[in-house]
């Protein structure tokens, strides 16, 4: 089964395509033009140079954020779109567990966090076991303080991925020498990653419904929170 | 040709199929006025988020009421500008999946150019030369086209749009979100000559500026109130549309006589107000112009417009390229398309 796989929650576009049989081709693009929306330009590259009719796609994997909210909503309406007029299924799995999906060799506990931007970033904990990951903790977003005040806290070995590692690299190694930093190559959540993480999905048929698709955004509107504010204060 | 419009540029979410340009076989539009209502105004990261949860599930739709499979689908346009860019990139995502999918031809559409093909919709293609008021929520301008999607600017707006200041004015005198159409309403039952506010920017060639009446209004409020007096909102209303229409009229009147056109061309959400279509009509017929002037359902934001204008720019040969992105101030003379060198 052919699954194309849709991540665009971070400053990178990435689109791979891969079947049980392992990834076939992928598109990896950080530099964004104003102006240019690149995903559907990507796909379409990927399926020429693949040489696969858009008609043999099986299905359609995408991430679902946490992250940067217009990127995301921009693969997550072409994941959605092309799996509706495709008429193939459709599986959201969040970018959070696709970046520690990554690095699940490791034995030790493993902290995926992005960054989200303004200062903040998300993240969550996740615990490797054969054949993958769990995750131990919800999404949450906070400044790089609280999730070095959290990683301080914990007795274990951590492993720390994803860009917000990049980002908060002096801030979150105050953390403690029980951090380690995971290599820049696994800061963002990969598409072929996805298609890995999403196969078995399809195989056991866990299908999400495309009307109901949508990201974690996690972290609300600006307007939204200053509505709250006023409605708690005033 | 069934061309499937999009449009997401603002807070409604609309999907549309026409037949050959002038045809509509679904014009379908999930409004998200209510989300937006409590904040008095649209939020962005609000209407992104309502247009990602409506644009597949309305797509759908549209198929039934059309009756009609995707696969029908001849071509997909879609609106990529000017507007909101979180809001366009969501309708610009969807249209390039469906025009990728099903294989057919792509075209992205000046929003604007939307709103003049509105009236090509009800009356069929419009003979140009032409001169076009277009006013809505974001624009107020007047236009001279003098051949297809030639587009030469006459005259905008320097502040406010004429629907923002309707909104805002409604807002002041304790009307809901959005204020326009409640302030048409309620200026139905007042008196336009109670009160004389300033005809703004009348001499300022054609441009328009609605900044100094807006506050006007307000200091006629406050010196009635300071004098323990209630003002009554509908002849605040009706004066205020009064002075707002009046100069709409005589710009655009002056603008086609100017430009030696036989035809007046309205587009746009403000089209809808009532005082605007009466005046207008009454001042073109006087003068003997041709005023066409879209039905209200279809001066709004619709994706049967965008759809429209796709057909005729299509029909010319002309595509938009798959790495297209949001125009936020996609000026109206830009171009959205290229012609097919092929």
């Amino acid at each position: 089964m052919l699954v194309l796989g849709i991540e665009t929650s971070t400053s990178q576009t990435t689109v791979a395509l891969g079947s049980e049989q392992g990834i076939i081709a992928a598109t990896v693009l950080s530099t964004g033009k104003m102006n240019h929306e690149v995903v559907m330009p990507n796909i379409t590259h990927l399926l020429r140079w693949a040489e696969v009719p858009i008609s043999s796609i099986g299905g359609v994997a995408v991430g679902l954020g946490p992250g940067l909210f217009t990127g995301m909503r921009v693969g997550i309406t072409t994941a959605k779109t092309l799996a509706q007029i495709l008429h193939v299924p459709i599986a959201g799995l969040a970018s959070l567990d696709v970046v520690a999906f990554s690095v699940r060799y490791s034995r030790r506990l493993i902290c995926a966090a992005l960054d989200a931007k303004r200062g903040e970033l998300f993240y969550a904990f996740y615990r490797p076991v054969p054949g993958g990951i769990t995750r131990q903790t919800d999404f949450d977003v906070g400044s790089p303080s609280r999730l070095t005040a959290e990683l301080e806290a914990r007795p274990e070995d951590v492993l720390l991925v994803g860009n917000a590692g990049l980002v908060y690299r002096r801030e979150l190694e105050e953390a403690g020498k029980h951090v380690e930093f995971a290599s820049a190559a696994y800061s963002f959540p990969a598409a072929t990653a996805l298609v890995e993480l999403a196969i078995p999905r399809f195989m056991r048929e866990d299908f999400d419904r495309v009307y109901d698709l949508k990201p974690y955004y996690v972290r609300k509107s600006d307007a939204e929170i200053a509505w709250d504010k006023r409605r708690r204060t005033g | 040709m069934r061309v499937l419009g999009i449009e997401t540029s603002c807070d409604e979410t609309a999907v549309a199929v026409v037949e050959d340009g002038r045809k509509i076989l679904a014009n379908l539009i999930s409004s998200q006025a209510h989300l937006h209502e409590k904040f008095g105004g649209v939020v962005p990261e609000v209407a992104s988020r309502a247009h990602l949860e409506s644009i597949n599930p309305l797509i759908t739709m549209a198929m039934v009421e059309a009756g009609m499979w995707v696969a029908d689908i001849d071509a997909v346009a879609v609106t990529v500008g000017p507007g909101l860019v979180g809001a366009l990139l969501v309708g610009i995502a969807a249209a390039k999946a469906v025009a990728v999918a099903l294989s057919v031809p792509f075209i992205g559409i000046n929003h604007l150019e939307g709103h003049i093909y509105a009236n090509v919709l009800t009356n069929g293609p419009i003979d140009e030369p032409y001169v076009c008021f277009l006013v809505s929520g974001g624009h107020t301008m007047l236009v001279h086209v003098p051949e297809p999607h030639l587009y030469e600017l006459l005259g905008q707006t320097l502040d406010d749009a004429a629907g923002e200041a309707f909104d805002k004015v409604a807002r002041f005198i304790g009307l809901g979100f959005p204020g326009g159409p409640a302030l048409d309403r309620l200026a139905q039952t007042g008196d336009p000559e109670a009160i004389r506010f300033p005809r703004a920017a009348i001499d300022r060639g054609y441009d328009f500026s609605l900044s100094g009446l807006k506050t006007a209004v307000v200091r006629y409020v406050r010196d009635e109130r300071a004098h323990v007096r209630e003002p009554a909102p509908e002849d605040i209303a009706a004066s205020f549309q009064e002075a707002v229409v009046e100069v709409q009229v005589t710009k655009t009147l002056a603008a086609a006589a100017d430009k030696g056109v036989r035809t007046i061309v309205l587009g746009g959400g403000v089209v809808a107000n009532s005082r605007l279509r009466s005046l207008m009509a009454k001042g073109a017929e006087e003068r003997g112009f041709e005023l066409l002037i879209p039905p209200p359902e279809l001066c709004t934001d619709n994706g049967a417009m965008i759809a429209s204008a796709g057909y005729y720019r299509l029909q010319r040969g002309e595509r938009t390229e798959l790495d297209v992105g949001a125009s936020p101030g996609l000026p109206l003379q830009a171009p959205t398309s290229e012609r097919d060198p092929a």
